[in-house]
């Protein structure tokens, strides 16, 4: 019996793999979970295991090949057994699925499917229901699960009502947002977009809200509304989509792209920070603290207080998460990768500075596996130590916030009365308007920006 | 009155009539222009002129030629699918079958119903049905409808001997002896169902005696002679009248040709000789002879008579021909009196 | 206005239009000696004579084809079938001789008969004895279908039906029989081929006819306590269908619900269903659903039969759906 092994799927975006090594040779015994070769992934070099016992009779591609998912890489059998150009008369699938776990971080649950219509037909935008779905066993897929309209393959689904009816009164079905199965428009829908359009003749409470937050991330005085629910032991919480959230969403999306992100930029003054870096330095033992770290670490506990920037994007639902996991930008020889820090608000600095240098430094060497480059619920991207003053960075998804950080330079500033110089960073939240309404990012940033300024804070 | 009641009549030569001469001579008439009518109608069908079924009514021809003469022009008659001859017989002229077998607007219905919906309402002649069986109860309701208005008129219905295994017959039969209607089922028993000879359909051979099971009044009737025919006929008419009774003839007669333009004259169900031995009967021949050898007519008179409907026959063909096809806006005519 | 039943409204149509014209006359099994099967035609025989209401034997086939051709030669028969399920018997003549009589006859021989009983189901009959037969008949070019569901029109449609010059299925249904309901007095006819709105609404128009009515208006209670204001549009007949007041009802709700005894497949629903797609689709705010009798025999056992019923709560749940509040 000869057993096929197969390009496994070693990272979730994984379509590839190029075989860099084999680790056994045809004729070598190879028991279960002997590594057969390695791989580079899009993300990482990885391990190809033997899943059964034997010999590895064939290397059906060369090293240096780059094979498919699911695409047979070697033949493992009875020793002697003989192979038809790499393709036996009896062959067993070695499983072509990665194993459970495999393809996700395992820190995290299996996500649930949506919570089913909680926020369908809802009227009210404030308040949403919330139901606590993680962990719980996944309801049927609801009928109804509202899905932006353009999404599948550019058709807007919409019933010949909708169809007339936008016609007559020239709106666009692609920025609207439909209810019905599948995300159709009906004609409930054009009724809320047509208020939209005309704020006086709002007709519903989810219509009369829409013009406040609908077009532009900088018009919104008032204090942003979206109320966090608290964790029951649950990671996450997922909060289906108010049909406010959702014709925002649409919008937006069909302004700036899929990720219509916008940018708040703000200066902090970094004296205090440098002080404290330089006390610690002083202290000797431990790993090195770095400017990065105290970013990682405010941020963290900045997130804490600002939960709504703490969240992902699910189509037809925000998950807000309970649990803090920030992402940071690495640059490695061809490209970028985002190890995460697990937690990032319940650790200590030096925890931090320890674990992003051990990061960086496997991710230098593509040696991360998935579960340590996935999962993050917000991401630093720090340009700093490159001379950049400051920059926009470019959402990582299903995260809606990152934080792009610039250089300390010392600039002259009005400081007590005075002209001084001072340590200054310029600091820019990419946000993905969906989730983040411009209020809410300012709100995060300038408790960021208190506690740079004040690093006693991050430990208060 | 008893279904035994009524003698049987076998072919019993009877003397003829000189006054009923000119008589006579129309029924020598009509049989020949039946004959060359259908000979011309399966040469038009060979042609393409004339589509779907076409069932020919040659060698019957004394049968709704001497029953349908005993009829009143107020009477109904009902026919199966194979009633080009009757509807001859009973007046619809020649070009206007030929333009309905044609599909022809002039056809007498409408170019719509074709050679198994032939209708004339002015002549009482209430169509050729294309369901086996099916329009014997028909014409019980005709008949059920003449005692409800107590009117003296008669409803005769024509059908196959392959009818008589159906439902339909048994059913309206049971009913016109119920009731007491002034009905006449004549069974022209040509001996074949398409394809399937009586003795293989039917339990009992001798038709007439279906009647006994109503106690209805019952003739078998040799249908090669148009006299007999009619005499029989006449019976049946008096009965039905008069005395409101029902009757069923059983009328033994002979296709010559196929069941239909697309079956062969013998086929596998029949030999040529004994199509060749019934040929030996037709029933023009039989009263031609009949009318020759009692100086009705004589040999130059017949042949006279036969040019004559054939000239008729190539009329109705020219005039079949040239008739204009129904109008589109005619298709959905006629389906609703109150759409 | 008197308060009548179904039964007696029937009764009071054929015994007006005995009166009023002596060529109509009532024929099928049982309705004369006996009363009446469902007692349609009680008294009918004292008053008319046996030639005018006239006992048939068990001949199905027989008597419908005795009624056509009557008719045929201008007698205006109602033929009664004791129910439409025994009418299968029968249906050679409905379809081939009384539906297409005067096409075949380019207008020559008209039908003006009336076939009527009830259908449907009951209670408990079973297979064979519970079935609606109206898309059989409505599918046949020539015949015209009438499916009344409260007294008054059952009187007002048999009475047209009578006087109609085309064959008609009329179908009654045998729950029906006790159901009462105002009739207005004196000559009272409705004319074939109108829908009558039962209830007016605004969200959502359930079509419906015979007994699917009365199951209508109860989902549409059910449906006003949840604030939705359900249209109730009686068919009435089938064929000819009205199709104005269908897509009348639909451009004013944009969605609808088609409820039908019969079996789902080509049933009275999908052609309503065909009608709105072309004719008004882009009044159209969801699809249309329809609520119908389970694709199955008629089970005998009580559960089972009332699962393959259609019912108040089924057609409640079709509403809610394109209404998309389910």
């Amino acid at each position: 019996m000869t057993t096929k092994v197969v390009m496994e799927a070693l990272s979730p975006t994984m379509e590839e793999g190029r075989l860099v090594e084999w680790k056994k040779g045809e004729g070598e015994p190879v028991a279960v979970g002997d590594v057969l070769a390695e791989v580079e992934t899009d993300k990482a070099v990885m391990e190809l295991v033997a899943r059964t016992g034997g010999t590895l009779l064939k290397q059906v591609v060369p090293a240096g090949a780059t094979v498919p998912v699911s695409e047979l890489v070697a033949l493992i059998g009875e020793p002697g057994e003989s192979v038809d150009n790499g393709k036996p008369a009896r062959a067993q699938e070695q499983g072509t699925q990665p194993a459970p776990g495999r393809n996700q971080p395992t820190s995290m649950p299996p996500a649930p499917e949506p919570s089913p219509r909680a926020a369908s037909g809802s009227a009210g935008a404030s308040g949403p229901a919330v139901k606590p779905t993680a962990g719980q066993a996944a309801p049927s897929t609801p009928a109804a699960a509202a899905t932006p309209a353009g999404a599948a393959a550019g058709r807007i689904k919409a019933s010949p009502l909708a169809r007339r009816i936008a016609a007559e009164r020239g709106i666009d079905l692609t920025a609207v947002s439909g209810s019905g199965p599948e995300g159709r428009v009906v004609l409930r829908d054009l009724e809320g977009a047509a208020a939209a359009e005309t704020p006086a003749g709002g007709r519903s409470p989810a219509a009369s809200a829409a013009p406040a937050a609908a077009p532009a991330a900088a018009a919104a005085p008032v204090a942003p509304r979206i109320v966090v629910p608290p964790s029951d032991g649950a990671p996450y919480t997922d909060v289906p989509l108010t049909q406010l959230r959702k014709t925002i969403a649409r919008r937006l999306v069909q302004s700036i792209g899929p990720i219509p992100t916008f940018y708040l930029t703000t200066e902090v003054d970094m004296e205090r920070a440098w002080d404290a870096r330089e006390a610690l330095k002083t202290l000797g033992d431990g790993p090195k603290v770095s400017f990065n770290d105290i970013i990682l670490k405010a941020v963290a506990s900045a997130l804490r207080q600002h939960p709504a920037c703490n969240a992902w994007w699910q189509d037809d639902r925000i998950r807000y998460w309970h649990e803090i996991h920030v992402s940071m930008a690495v640059a490695i020889e061809d490209g970028l990768i985002t190890p995460v820090i697990r937690h990032t608000d319940r650790k200590s600095l030096r925890e931090i500075a320890a674990e992003a240098q051990d990061l960086a430094a496997r991710a230098r060497s593509r040696r991360l596996t998935p579960e340590e480059y996935t999962g993050g619920t917000f991401s630093v991207s720090n340009l700093g130590m490159l001379d950049i003053d400051e920059f926009t960075a470019v959402i990582n998804p299903p995260e809606t916030g990152i934080l792009a950080v610039g250089r300390i330079v010392d600039k002259p500033v009005a400081h007590d009365g005075q002209v001084a110089l001072r340590r200054r960073m310029r600091l820019t939240m990419s946000c993905d308007h969906r989730v983040i309404d411009g209020a809410t990012g300012a709100q995060f940033l300038k408790t960021l920006k208190a506690m740079l300024e004040n690093p006693l804070v991050l430990v208060w | 009155m008893a279904g035994t009641a009524v003698p049987r009549t076998r072919t019993r030569r009877r003397g003829l009539d000189p006054a009923l001469k000119d008589e006579y001579r129309a029924w020598l008439r009509q049989m020949l222009l039946i004959r060359r009518f259908e000979e011309k109608a399966g040469e038009a069908y060979s042609l393409g002129k004339i589509g779907g079924f076409c069932h020919l009514y040659i060698g019957q021809e004394a049968v709704a030629v001497g029953s349908l003469a005993a009829l009143r022009p107020d009477d109904y008659i009902t026919c199966s699918y194979r009633e080009h001859g009757h509807a001859l017989a009973r007046g619809i002229s020649s070009r206007a079958v030929m333009a309905e077998l044609f599909g022809k607007a002039a056809g007498c219905s409408g170019g719509k119903g074709g050679s198994m919906h032939l209708f004339d309402a002015s002549l009482g002649f209430l169509g050729g049905h294309g369901i086996v069986g099916a329009h014997i109860p028909l014409s019980t309701g005709m008949a059920f409808a003449i005692k409800y208005r107590n009117t003296d008129q008669v409803a005769v219905c024509y059908f196959g001997e392959a009818a008589v295994n159906n439902g339909a017959f048994h059913e309206a039969l049971n009913m016109a002896a119920l009731w007491k209607l002034p009905a006449i089922y004549i069974c022209e028993n040509n001996r074949y169902g398409m394809g399937t000879a009586l003795e293989r359909a039917s339990a009992i051979y001798d038709i007439s005696e279906r009647a006994c099971s109503y106690d209805m009044a019952n003739e078998v009737v040799d249908g090669q002679d148009v006299l007999v025919m009619h005499a029989a006929m006449e019976r049946a008419v008096e009965r039905a009248r008069n005395d409101k009774h029902p009757t069923l003839l059983e009328v033994r007669t002979y296709r010559f040709m196929g069941h239909s333009m697309s079956d062969p004259i013998h086929g596998h169900y029949r030999t040529r000789e004994e199509v060749e031995d019934q040929r030996k009967r037709d029933p023009i021949a039989v009263w031609s002879q009949r009318l020759i050898e009692e100086g009705f007519l004589d040999e130059a008179g017949v042949k006279a008579l036969d040019q004559e409907v054939v000239e008729e026959v190539n009329d109705a063909y020219q005039f079949a021909e040239e008739a204009p096809d129904p109008e589109p806006s005619e298709l959905y005519t006629d389906v609703y009196a109150n759409p | 206005m008197a308060v009548v039943t179904y039964r007696d409204a029937l009764n009071q149509a054929l015994r007006e239009e005995m009166q009023r014209d002596p060529d109509v006359f009532l024929m099928g099994e049982e309705v004369g000696v006996y009363q009446g099967a469902y007692k349609v035609s009680r008294g009918l025989l004292e008053e008319f004579g046996p030639m005018r209401v006239v006992d048939t034997p068990i001949t199905e086939l027989g008597f419908a084809g005795v009624g056509v051709g009557a008719a045929m030669v201008g007698l205006r028969p109602v033929i009664e079938f004791m129910t439409w399920n025994f009418a299968l018997l029968a249906i050679d003549q409905l379809v081939n001789s009384a539906a297409k009589m005067r096409y075949m006859s380019a207008g020559q021989i008209g039908v003006p008969a009336v076939f009527r009983g009830p259908g449907g189901a009951a209670l408990q009959l079973a297979a064979q004895h519970s079935q609606a037969f109206e898309s059989f008949y409505a599918h046949i070019p020539g015949l015209k279908v009438v499916t009344p569901a409260t007294p008054a029109d059952a009187k007002g449609l048999l009475k047209s039906a009578i006087r109609d010059d085309d064959p008609v299925v009329f179908m009654e249904g045998e729950m029906l029989y006790n159901l009462k309901g105002e009739v207005p007095d004196g000559e009272h006819v409705v004319p074939l081929g109108r829908a009558d709105v039962k209830r007016a609404g605004r969200d959502v128009t359930i079509v419906c006819h015979s007994k699917t009515v009365a199951v209508a208006l109860k989902a549409a209670e059910t449906l006003a306590k949840e604030e939705v204001d359900a249209e109730v549009l009686d068919l009435r007949t089938i064929r000819p269908l009205d199709t104005a007041a269908l897509l009348e009802s639909v451009a004013k709700t944009h969605r609808c619900v088609v409820a039908e005894e019969g079996w789902p497949f080509a049933g009275v629903g999908a052609q309503v269903v065909d009608t709105i797609q072309r004719e008004a689709f882009d009044e159209l705010d969801a699809p249309v659903l329809r609520v119908t009798g389970a694709d199955v025999p008629m089970p005998y056992n009580k559960q089972l039969e009332r699962a393959a019923k259609v019912d108040a709560p089924k057609v409640v749940a079709a509403a809610r759906s394109v209404l998309y509040r389910d």
